[in-house]
């Protein structure tokens, strides 16, 4: 009993194997992956012609709204979180993560929790509506009945996001293997401890942003209400607060992994592996001192203005040396192209795509114009999905063999990147267009001239979706009938101790802690 | 018991995260209003001036304007009497708005004021204003409202113009329920 996992659905529901526990979370998360995805492909078929076809723009609203947070909440979050369960104790050679109760606990709340979210859809009154942004009083005065229900759902899915990132702090700094220095850890256990320190400081923010909701909705405190001597602009700074540094949670494991896997297909060292580290940290820090530069259109004075576009700037720094590390290190590599080196690719060009307007975003008066516009939509979809969700794609193709022992079929891997990429940009390099053109964003129809790159868009995004379905296909092939791959080292070009370990990776590993030299 | 590393840094973060849910709740409002308070940005006025007359400044003259808004769906008819005066900095000076419920309901008001530009904000006197209480007004009924107000003589030589804005939000349910609570 003591050696194997036990059987039947106990197994899951009283798991405390980080292994375990990291498949579910990897497997929840893309069913959430998939939800939100439904969700947005009802989006862009609303949005193929102008004119109302398919839904009422009530509805329309909501599926903005729990696109939004499904995909940021239900769908990156956990799916790195399920990364870090898996791979953190392997690559720390630590037998297990510090905490298991605790992390069965966090885990199998989040169901709860976005049941609490899901159920609106069938409630009168609907979803909610209000952007997932939420901003008041969108969110507390006009706001659907079943706003409670999101907010439940909000304090359960960040009480389980607070309780992963304590055990993930815990594991790296106390069970380190012998020998296993801080700057010796490989980059996705650096990038992951900083983001877990993000997320002790900023998730009980959110949950007090939305507790100050439920009090003003429910209880007649005027938090946000300006009759009763609130402001709603303080809304917006306090979930900005929340809100910056959570674009950092996304986008720093997402780095950690691209910079686990470019190595490695370069055959080269990482170049610049303590600069990486320093620039990770140095992201973190800024991410909490640049969160007005979301609200330059809510009448801030010159000074402020002045101060957090300089801030936001600033960001690119560190930022390049990220970007800068990873051409290094490929170049003068030996370079081959496996699937997850092209996903991993594909971020280091998109993503740097995607900072750029970013940076032109982040010019107040250009803003100005841009704001709430599809440019908007454009340049977050580049780093939250060309950032995130290809590396995670890669991370999966890149562990896969480590998780099942089989190798998945690299013409279909090679065939769902090419898929992906390309449906990707058709679908947002247009509403980079189309939000330059002036097509506000959140609104189920739009102006005729918008309507040819709205198509396009839409057309992109379909195949951007069917990608998604044909990675599922790839994941659950290999499982079922993948080519057996045993040896320890799937990628000869591989370090780290996840690859000392036999594939797949037995339920117990590191029971005596290895020696790190 | 004695407690294990692992105890401790857990402890430490739950105390860490505590701590920011308390931050957010209980910290960040009132340092947001003392910040807006401080700087004068949000162009919040502040409450009743106490302060001592001062000398009035014959030589300069300061445009004010006001601006009268319903918020939402409030039904009243809320405008200013006079949308526009002309003071000397220190003069003591009085004005109304006219407000009429129009519904067959009793009702109950609470206007929100905001000066335009924001750094005029500090130098906007107001010795008596209806904005400092909630107005109640009877099915049908129609008042003029009060506002007797001091531009301060220190007020910046680069602001010539000021914008008083009232937006009139409809509190009566809030005004029930506090009633309500009261009689409790």
């Amino acid at each position: 009993m003591a050696h194997g996992p036990a059987k039947g659905i106990g197994r899951w529901l009283f798991a405390t194997n980080h292994k375990d526990i990291g498949t579910m979370y990897l497997w929840f998360s893309f069913a959430m992956f998939l939800l939100g995805g439904a969700f947005a492909m009802i989006i862009r078929a609303e949005l193929f012609a102008p004119g109302m076809q398919l839904i009422k723009p009530e509805f329309f609203n909501q599926m903005t709204t729990m696109h939004g947070l499904i995909m940021v909440f239900g769908a990156i979050m956990p799916s790195f979180v399920g990364l870090a369960n898996w791979m953190v104790p392997l690559q720390i050679g630590a037998p297990d993560m510090a905490l298991p109760r605790m992390n069965n606990l966090s885990f199998w709340i989040l169901p709860f929790g976005f049941a609490l979210l899901a159920s609106t859809l069938f409630m009168e009154g609907g979803a909610p509506n209000f952007g997932w942004t939420f901003y008041a009083p969108l969110s507390t005065t006009y706001a659907p009945d079943t706003v409670n229900f999101f907010i439940f759902g909000v304090h359960i899915i960040g009480a389980s996001s607070i309780m992963g990132s304590i055990n993930i702090i815990a594991t790296i700094l106390n069970l380190r293997a012998p020998g296993m220095t801080m700057m010796k850890l490989p980059l996705f256990v650096w990038t992951w401890l900083i983001t877990a320190f993000l997320l002790v400081a900023v998730m009980p923010v959110l949950a007090g942003a939305v507790t100050m909701m439920l009090m003003d909705i429910n209880f007649g405190t005027s938090f946000f209400d300006a009759a009763g001597g609130g402001d709603p602009v303080l809304f917006q700074h306090i979930f900005w607060f929340f809100g910056h540094p959570e674009v950092y949670i996304i986008i720093l494991p997402a780095f950690g992994v691209i910079s686990e896997i470019i190595p490695t297909f370069s055959r080269k060292p990482l170049f610049g592996y303590s600069s990486m580290v320093y620039a990770t940290s140095a992201i973190a820090f800024l991410s909490f001192i640049v969160w007005a530069h979301h609200m330059f259109t809510t009448g801030m004075p010159i000074a402020g203005e002045l101060y957090f576009m300089y801030a936001t700037m600033l960001i690119a720094v560190p930022t390049g040396v990220k970007v800068f590390n990873w051409i290094t290190t490929m170049f003068r590599g030996s370079l081959t192209f496996e699937t997850p080196m092209l996903f991993a690719i594909a971020v280091v060009i998109l993503f740097t795509f995607g900072g750029f307007t970013g940076l032109m975003l982040a010019v107040a008066p250009a803003d100005i114009q841009y704001h709430d516009s599809y440019f908007v939509v454009g340049h977050f979809h580049y780093v939250m999905v060309a950032g995130a969700v290809f590396s995670m794609s890669g991370a999966v193709y890149y562990w896969l063999p480590k998780w099942t022992g089989k190798m998945y079929d690299e013409t279909m891997g090679k065939m769902q990147f090419w898929i992906a990429f390309v449906g990707f940009n058709i679908a947002f390099i247009p509403q980079h267009f189309l939000g330059l053109a002036g097509m506000p964003r959140r609104y189920a129809d739009y102006a005729l001239q918008f309507s040819d790159w709205n198509m396009v868009s839409s057309i992109g995004a379909f195949m951007y979706g069917a990608a998604q379905l044909m990675f599922l296909y790839n994941v659950i092939s290999t499982i079922v009938s993948g080519k057996p791959s045993t040896e320890e080292k799937t990628w000869e070009g591989a370090q780290g101790l996840e690859w000392t370990l036999p594939s797949p990776a037995p339920f117990h590993t590191f029971s005596t802690p290895p020696n790190v030299k | 018991m004695s407690i294990n590393a692992t105890q401790k840094i857990t402890l430490k973060l739950v105390v860490a995260a505590v701590g920011m849910f308390v931050f957010a709740v209980f910290l960040m409002p009132p340092l947001y209003d003392v910040f807006c308070e401080l700087t004068g940005i949000g162009g919040k006025t502040k409450g009743q001036y106490q302060g001592a007359t001062v000398a009035v400044d014959g030589e300069r003259e300061i445009k004010i304007q006001f601006v009268a808004t319903n918020n939402g769906a409030m039904p009243w008819d809320f405008s200013p009497v006079e949308y526009q005066v002309r003071v000397h900095p220190g003069e003591k000076k009085a004005v109304e708005f006219y407000a009429r419920n129009p519904t067959a309901r009793d009702m109950v008001a609470q206007a929100v004021p905001n000066i335009t530009p924001n750094n005029a904000a500090d130098f906007f006197h107001k010795t008596e204003c209806f904005c400092f209480n909630r107005q109640p007004l009877k099915a049908g009924e129609e008042t003029k409202m009060g506002l007797v107000f001091i531009v301060d003589p220190e007020l910046p030589a680069s602001v010539t113009t000021i914008t008083l804005s009232y937006t009139l939000f409809d509190v009566t349910d809030a005004a029930e329920t506090s009633a309500l609570a009261a009689n409790n």
